[in-house]
């Protein structure tokens, strides 16, 4: 545990020691204001919430995750500091975890830093403020689900680039699956049990439950295990790779 | 005898390649043993695997009793490593970074801050402390990973070329660092430079193509030079090589330029006595005579690079560098 601790304080303080945290902050609230107003019709749509601001955030996130997670592992694989790290006396959970944390904490504080929509919201209306903490809360667990995904890839190559291109295919079959592009197109022959299936794969559907005020158990449970599973591959493919 | 390093039949392959072909020794406390080979030769890539970097394809690593494969945790906290190239965390300051192995290390309190004062005193880290690692020259960088490998005061120091891009004065002092921990250590050290191997080291071992073709002290490994205690002589006069070649302890007189002669002894025997004799008997008039002086640099190139033509000869130096 303690080296969990060790890891991800390195890891966090890293992302200040270089402008990249600062462009990605800066980045992040510019998109989500612009998806909101523009894209969103936040002040035509008259009503206080925050529905137009969190609609957007898996398409956000499906670019800025993996812009994040590439470099996790690759980086470190390509500057060969990843042979110091795996030398240390650390189990590769804590390696892995510790890194996974430092970068879900980030885009966390990333997130956290848009409270000025949630003042907005509050000073033009009464907008359903426990409706506005479980979108705040669906939506960092869907950012963790997105980060073990490109973690996992990152892992898997020493060249940023490559993790990032997989990374993003990856994460959009799982967002899409449960959108009505797929959908619709199971929709004309399948069953109702495989269009169920298919649609719980997806970040949507879970994040749409649970920005409709309904913290499901089923929904914390589906983004906890997708990141729990992607880590443990991503543990998985650091260790195989000492044999190759 | 406790052996604090234990590698048994090591084989490491990579596709077709095989950089390690089973290799085995021991390495007991006070013996620093430097390992010797060309690039490509296996030596990185054995020490990654002592060191719980890479999985062997096959055999085992023991350090200080503890199983590498099954315990990493416990052998990797009794092992100190400088890897290839000496990486680190480019953004780090080394005072930053040495405090996270320091925190990964567990170390805390007194004895925390003593060894980092210790290692930033004797790696003469001071003036660079708050520098991002990315700004420092090769040197400096060495030098952090250095303090890094010897923050915990382990048992077991591998050091993949620790003195590789530091000038003259600073390769002094390092091996003068090594020398210190000798005696309370097992070291083993990879380097090219085989002056630094009479400078350091207890033992030698050269690795070619995956395997220990020579093993031994520095000192037994030199007799295996093909000029161990050869002499030379410049000498103008007519005759000499003849009555040099007639000499009972005498194998064989190269004429080299300028009337210069290399006798080679039989038997590797000192000579150099019974020459002085003959020319003072010769009245020869000789400008020079000397041993020549012992060098691990012709062992090396006699083990390592057999002449063209030899059996083996022609697979030699293609091997990539495994990383």
């Amino acid at each position: 545990m303690a080296t969990t601790w060790a890891v991800f304080r390195r890891e966090l303080k890293g992302y200040f020691n270089t402008p990249l945290a600062y462009i990605f902050i800066v980045i992040f609230l510019f998109l989500t204001g612009i998806f909101t107003f523009y894209l969103g019709s936040f002040f035509p749509r008259a009503q206080a919430d925050l529905k137009p601001f969190f609609n957007f955030h898996p398409w956000l996130y499906l670019f800025l995750v993996p812009a994040i997670a590439m470099r996790l592992w690759a980086e470190e694989r390509k500057s060969g500091a990843i042979e110091l790290l795996l030398t240390l006396p650390l189990s590769l959970w804590s390696t892995v975890l510790g890194k996974f944390l430092a970068a879900w904490v980030f885009i966390i504080i990333a997130l956290a830093l848009t409270f000025p929509m949630w003042i907005t919201v509050s000073y033009l209306g009464q907008p359903d403020h426990g409706l506005i903490i479980a979108s705040y809360l669906g939506s960092a667990l869907m950012s963790g689900g997105y980060l073990a995904i490109g973690a996992c890839i990152s892992a898997a190559t020493k060249n940023q680039v490559i993790a990032f291109v997989i990374s993003v295919v990856v994460c959009f079959l799982f967002t899409v699956s449960g959108a009505p592009i797929v959908l619709d197109f199971f929709a004309t022959w399948a069953p109702q049990a495989v269009l169920d299936a298919v649609a719980s794969f997806s970040f949507l559907t879970h994040f749409n439950a649970i920005q409709n005020g309904v913290i499901d158990v089923r929904d914390l449970v589906y983004f906890v295990s997708l990141i729990g599973l992607w880590l443990f591959a991503n543990l998985l493919i650091v260790d195989l790779k000492k044999a190759s | 005898m406790d052996w604090m390093i234990e590698v048994e039949g090591l084989v490491k392959t990579f596709g077709h390649l095989t950089a390690v072909d089973g290799v085995s020794f021991n390495v007991p406390k006070g013996q620093v043993l430097g390992f010797l080979g060309p690039n490509g030769a296996g030596k990185s890539t054995t020490m990654k695997m002592i060191t719980g970097f890479m999985t062997p394809t096959a055999g085992r690593v023991r350090v200080v009793g503890h199983e590498v494969d099954e315990e990493p945790i416990a052998a990797k906290t009794q092992i100190g490593y400088l890897p290839e190239g000496a990486p680190a965390y480019p953004d780090m300051t080394p005072i930053a970074f040495l405090n996270f192995v320091a925190d990964v290390r567990g170390m805390k309190g007194a004895h925390r801050q003593q060894r980092l004062d210790y290692v930033i005193n004797n790696v003469h880290l001071e003036a660079v402390l708050e520098q991002p690692i990315d700004t420092l020259s090769k040197g400096f960088k060495r030098r952090v990973g250095l303090a890094q490998a010897i923050l915990h005061d382990p048992p077991v120091l591998i050091l993949d070329e620790p003195t590789d891009g530091l000038d003259p004065n600073q390769k002094h002092e390092v091996r003068g660092l090594i020398a210190n921990m000798a005696a309370e250590k097992a070291i083993i050290i990879s380097t090219h430079i085989l002056e630094e191997v009479d400078a350091v080291c207890s033992r030698a071992m050269i690795i070619a193509d995956g395997r220990i073709v020579a093993d031994g002290t520095p000192a037994e490994l030199e007799q295996q030079s093909p000029f161990h205690n050869t002499v030379l002589i410049d000498s103008p006069d007519h005759g000499v090589a003849e009555a040099l070649e007639a000499m009972a302890a005498v194998s064989k007189v190269e004429g080299l330029q300028g009337g210069r002669f290399r006798v080679y002894p039989t038997d590797g025997q000192a000579i150099v006595t019974e020459i002085a004799d003959l020319i003072r008997t010769q009245g020869w008039s000789t400008s020079r005579l000397s041993v020549e002086p012992p060098r691990l640099d012709d062992v090396f190139r006699n083990i390592t690079n057999p002449r063209p033509g030899s059996p083996s000869g022609h697979d030699h130096g293609n091997r990539g560098e495994a990383s």
